[in-house]
């Protein structure tokens, strides 16, 4: 159905940042119009799952150009959903920034450019075009280049040199796939590529064309042997940015993946054994990486890896349980990935420093926030009934209808070395006797805070928490939801019907 | 003109490749730049190329006759060329400021994201 008010929650985005910018010099007014403007970019994006719920999928043609010509905005299910997320996190973020971006950012365009981010990001949720998908890709990077180079600290440009020349790197294989794609098909409409690719007879180019495009959203979404930029540029940003970089950077490679894969190449046997050989080398190397690290953000982004790991076991095994799973996943670890690295920051406000080593006796001094933190960590774990466990119940239960025993193997030592990574972060930082820590003169530690300040970090992390316990405890709605996506990733007929109208 | 087109692309790519893999800033730069010229070329040359007419109809005409240039690639290029061109001059910035502040070009001295806080 054709609906031009699905591209609101991407031009709202645009008109929040635009007047951000009118008011650069007043970080009093931005705080407030950047709240106020991710609390109805939320609303609007609840209004459009709504709608896409109720309704089937909508699609807008812009500038009234008829599919495939002009350029398609699609918001079925998986879009929606994920704009949704992008908004939730969006909003989180935007709270816990009030409290926690120094002001000598706020200066140098902080908000602007977060609102910039979140409006590529739902562009990229939204767009049917692959060139455009290729457009809205550069518009987050982009973005994310002045986030994490905001401030200018030496740690964060020397990260920042390994995330640009990475996701330059990711974008220029990225284009080349298309050119190939386009040299093959003549189109760029992702429906209408999925009839074009299916009549290809040289399926030999169509692969190396899926393999270009696995590198590209690869590189995007850190996947093993891809993802050594991550855990040397995540760490280095304020917490807040750390918090959306981590909920929703890598999720767009992942969500690239799903649509791609199941709409316009077709896996056969050789694509999805990449895939899973991927999946499995991702977790294994996520979570030994994680092992091996002592400060909680560089914990944190290694098991980011680890999790991207369970999503494309999902897209492996392709089947429609599984792929219910990872879009299950997906869902919970946009959630519960903004809130650890916001509770990251929350814990470095209280004590002055990320080393595990250094940090111990939080939950003596703190126990009703260490609760709080223990909610995120028990879902990222996946303890039933917490919203981690349900994608993977999910996903083994497909790979297991496959047979594919080593790779339900290495999702259970993924998740089983989670949970050894938690818990030693729990004794370390929560139980372990507290240390003299030096008092450091540049950092405002929490108590220095104004009471707003503090109010707002820990109102996003309470928003953050609650929502990973609806999920957890809401399963069969969310679940409900995600199987439905995923009959609809594995028959993409209702999608072309919707966007070319045959 | 096809074939120039492809050795030229190839020789751009393994350019672009083998100067992100030495170890100095510049070098990794101009290795991206050169990349983005060969993705940009390969796009032209998948466009097909023809000795035809601009796709323009004419005022007395319906539809197009002659043989006709595809301007979608064109199109596709020159979104390319200015997205890069953005993103070019942002890393150039960047790497002059890390310079200043690391005092090196060598990214084997770049390990201040190892070390343990």
């Amino acid at each position: 159905m054709s609906n031009p008010y699905i591209v609101l929650p991407v031009i709202f985005q645009l008109f929040v940042a635009v007047t951000l910018m009118f008011s650069w010099t007043n970080k009093n007014l931005q705080k407030l119009i950047s709240v106020v403007g991710s609390l109805i970019a939320l609303l609007i994006s609840i209004l459009l799952l709504l709608k896409v719920n109720q309704e089937g999928i909508q699609t807008m043609q812009a500038g009234g150009w008829i599919a495939p010509f002009g350029i398609t905005f699609v918001a079925d299910t998986l879009s929606a959903l994920l704009v949704l997320l992008t908004a939730i996190s969006g909003l989180a973020v935007s709270v816990f920034s009030v409290g926690s971006v120094r002001n000598a950012r706020i200066r140098f365009g902080y908000f602007p450019i977060l609102h910039l981010l979140i409006m590529g990001l739902s562009g990229a949720f939204l767009t049917g075009d692959i060139f455009n998908l290729y457009v809205w890709f550069e518009i987050i990077i982009i973005s994310s280049f002045v986030l994490i180079t905001i401030g200018g600290e030496k740690a964060q440009l020397e990260g920042a040199i390994k995330y640009v020349a990475m996701n330059l790197l990711a974008s220029v294989v990225f284009l080349t796939a298309i050119a190939i794609l386009y040299g093959l098909t003549g189109s760029l409409n992702m429906a209408d590529l999925s009839l074009q690719v299916a009549k290809v007879e040289n399926r030999g180019l169509v692969n190396v064309t899926a393999i270009l495009f696995l590198v590209g959203f690869g590189i995007k979404s850190a996947v093993f042997p891809l993802y050594f930029w991550l855990p040397a540029s995540y760490h280095t940003p304020p917490p807040a940015i750390s918090a959306i970089f981590g909920g929703l950077l890598t999720k767009v490679g992942v969500y690239a993946m799903l649509r791609v894969f199941t709409l316009i190449f077709i896996p056969d046997t050789f694509l999805t054994a990449v895939i899973t050989i991927m999946a499995m080398l991702t977790i294994f190397s996520g979570a030994v990486g994680a092992l091996m690290q002592n400060n909680i953000r560089k914990v944190f982004s290694y098991l980011i890896i680890c999790h991207i790991g369970f999503m494309l076991a999902g897209l492996g095994v392709y089947s429609t349980l599984a792929l219910a799973g990872a879009v299950f996943y997906l869902v919970h670890d946009i959630v519960v990935k903004t809130n650890l690295f916001m509770i990251s920051g929350l814990i470095f406000k209280f004590k002055g420093t990320y080393s595990m080593r250094l940090l111990g006796g939080f939950y003596k001094e703190q126990p009703l926030i260490s609760l709080l933190i223990a909610i995120s960590l028990f879902s990222l774990v996946g303890i039933p009934p917490l919203s981690g466990f349900w994608g993977k119940l999910l996903i083994i239960q497909g790979a297991l209808d496959s047979a594919n025993i080593l790779l339900i193997g290495f999702i259970v030592l993924g998740s089983f070395l989670t949970l050894f990574i938690i818990a030693r972060l729990w004794s370390e930082v929560f139980w372990k006797d507290p240390q003299e820590l030096p008092k450091k003169e540049h950092i405002k530690y929490f108590n220095e805070l104004k009471p707003l300040k503090k109010q707002a970090m820990l109102a996003s992390v309470v928003f953050l928490s609650i929502l990973s316990l609806g999920i957890g405890f809401g399963a069969e709605w969310v679940m409900r939801m995600a199987m439905h996506i995923a009959e609809n990733l594995m028959d993409p007929s209702a999608y072309i019907q919707a966007v070319l109208g045959t | 003109m096809e074939l120039l087109l492809v050795i030229i692309i190839g020789l751009l790519y393994a350019a672009g490749i083998y100067m992100m893999l030495r170890r100095s800033l510049v070098k990794l730069i101009i290795g991206l730049i050169l990349l983005g010229n060969g993705a940009n070329l390969l796009i032209f040359l998948l466009g097909k190329i023809v000795k035809g007419e601009p796709p323009i109809i004419g005022p007395s005409e319906k539809m197009l006759g002659e043989i006709y240039a595809d301007p979608v690639p064109q199109a596709l290029i020159l979104t390319a060329i200015v997205i890069s061109f953005g993103l070019q001059a942002f890393a150039i910035i960047l790497i002059k400021r890390a310079y200043k502040v690391v005092k090196t070009d060598d990214l084997d001295e770049m390990y201040a994201t190892d070390e343990d806080l």
